[in-house]
């Protein structure tokens, strides 16, 4: 399953790094701790998040992660959806808070 | 130059987990018996105690950085200090503005209170002050530089509420006067894991919230005399002051 087809079917918004939307996605990682997904996530993983900071796509570049969601309507800071674009790795936004979003890509991810 | 020993990060009885007996006064007549010579008053999102023990300090020849702990948008805890009543409360308006509305429960939290050198209560602050400021770490690294201020990232090594833990490395560009190390690790620990740390200055602290905790771990300053801008040339490494860690075996 492509990034995009995570986008459509779940209905995210493309915040940034429209780019990137054909990587492939193998699974997902919840965390908000940057220290602990820089040590567990895995290659091609969609990462949900409430963090906005810079780092969060510099940790997203560094484990080859396929693309970042924000949850809770909340937005990239400008140097972060920068680095984004720079590193072809979209940034999501959606409205739903991150356990609704994290069911429904398991859902979707375990099809 | 003199050696004066500091224990930079020191919560009152404003902070939600700081002990009843956290006064000003009693924190000032601590520190004399411990023999420190610098107090950084910082607690959770406030700086309403500094002045209070900056003057009954004073009297007991001990010098006191005015600042908070302040909770980042991440919730990176990092150290900031003012030299003048003008900026101090310049921050304190910075951080009314931007410190999200929870409401104390004085049953989980304990009370937050100003009190006056009398102990006297002055004021219960009714807002949860470890909450997080609605602010970035860089736009409150922006803020404290505006004001002339001192920006310490606290504890950065520490599990939780550290810059590390939260935000995985140091970003770039953030370029704080110093990082605050805790549990014994060392300056060139630090350094040869994190390249951008090489020529930064470190301190250890106590950040004590209960009495017998103060000067716990603590710094030492080699500076001329004890001021705002002796204690910058000296995490600055400028004209030949400076600062280490000297850890202690807790009190």
């Amino acid at each position: 399953m492509k990034v995009s087809d995570v986008v459509e079917k779940l209905g995210l918004k493309v915040l940034s790094g429209a780019k990137g939307l054909d990587l492939e996605v193998t699974g997902c990682y919840v965390s908000d701790l940057l220290s602990d997904v820089m040590g567990k996530a895995d290659a091609g993983q969609i990462w949900i998040t409430l963090q906005t900071h810079r780092n969060v796509m510099a940790i997203a570049s560094l484990k080859d992660l396929a693309a970042v969601i924000l949850v809770s309507d909340l937005l990239p800071e400008d140097d972060t959806a920068k680095q984004s674009e720079e590193e072809n790795i979209p940034v999501l936004g959606t409205h739903l808070p991150t356990f609704e979003i994290a069911g429904k890509l398991y859902a979707l991810l375990t099809k | 130059m003199n050696l004066f020993k500091a224990d930079l990060h020191i919560h009152t009885v404003l902070s939600p987990c700081g002990d009843l007996e956290m006064s000003p006064g009693a924190i000032v007549r601590i520190a004399a018996s411990k023999g420190i010579d610098i107090l950084g008053i910082t607690d959770h999102n406030s700086t309403k105690h500094g002045m209070l023990t900056s003057k009954l300090a004073k009297e007991k020849g001990i010098f006191v950085l005015c600042g908070a702990e302040v909770t980042t948008k991440e919730e990176v805890h990092c150290l900031s200090f003012f030299e003048t009543p003008d900026a101090l409360e310049t921050f304190q308006q910075y951080l009314d503005k931007h410190l999200s509305f929870v409401k104390n429960d004085p049953k989980v939290f304990g009370y937050q209170v100003v009190v006056d050198e009398d102990e006297q209560i002055l004021e219960f602050e009714e807002r949860l002050l470890i909450s997080a400021l609605d602010q970035s770490i860089d736009q409150v690294a922006a803020e404290v530089r505006s004001l002339n201020g001192l920006f310490i990232p606290a504890h950065i090594n520490r599990p939780r509420f550290g810059l590390l833990s939260q935000l995985g490395f140091v970003p770039k560009g953030l370029n704080p006067d110093a990082f605050e190390i805790s549990n014994g690790v060392t300056p060139q620990a630090m350094k040869s894991k994190y390249p951008v740390m090489a020529n930064s200055a470190f301190i250890t602290s106590s950040d004590a919230h209960f009495p017998d905790a103060i000067g716990g771990a603590f710094s030492m300053f080699k500076i001329e005399k004890r001021s705002f801008s002796e204690i910058y040339k000296a995490l600055h490494n400028i004209d030949n002051r400076s600062v280490w860690p000297a850890n202690q075996a807790k009190a």
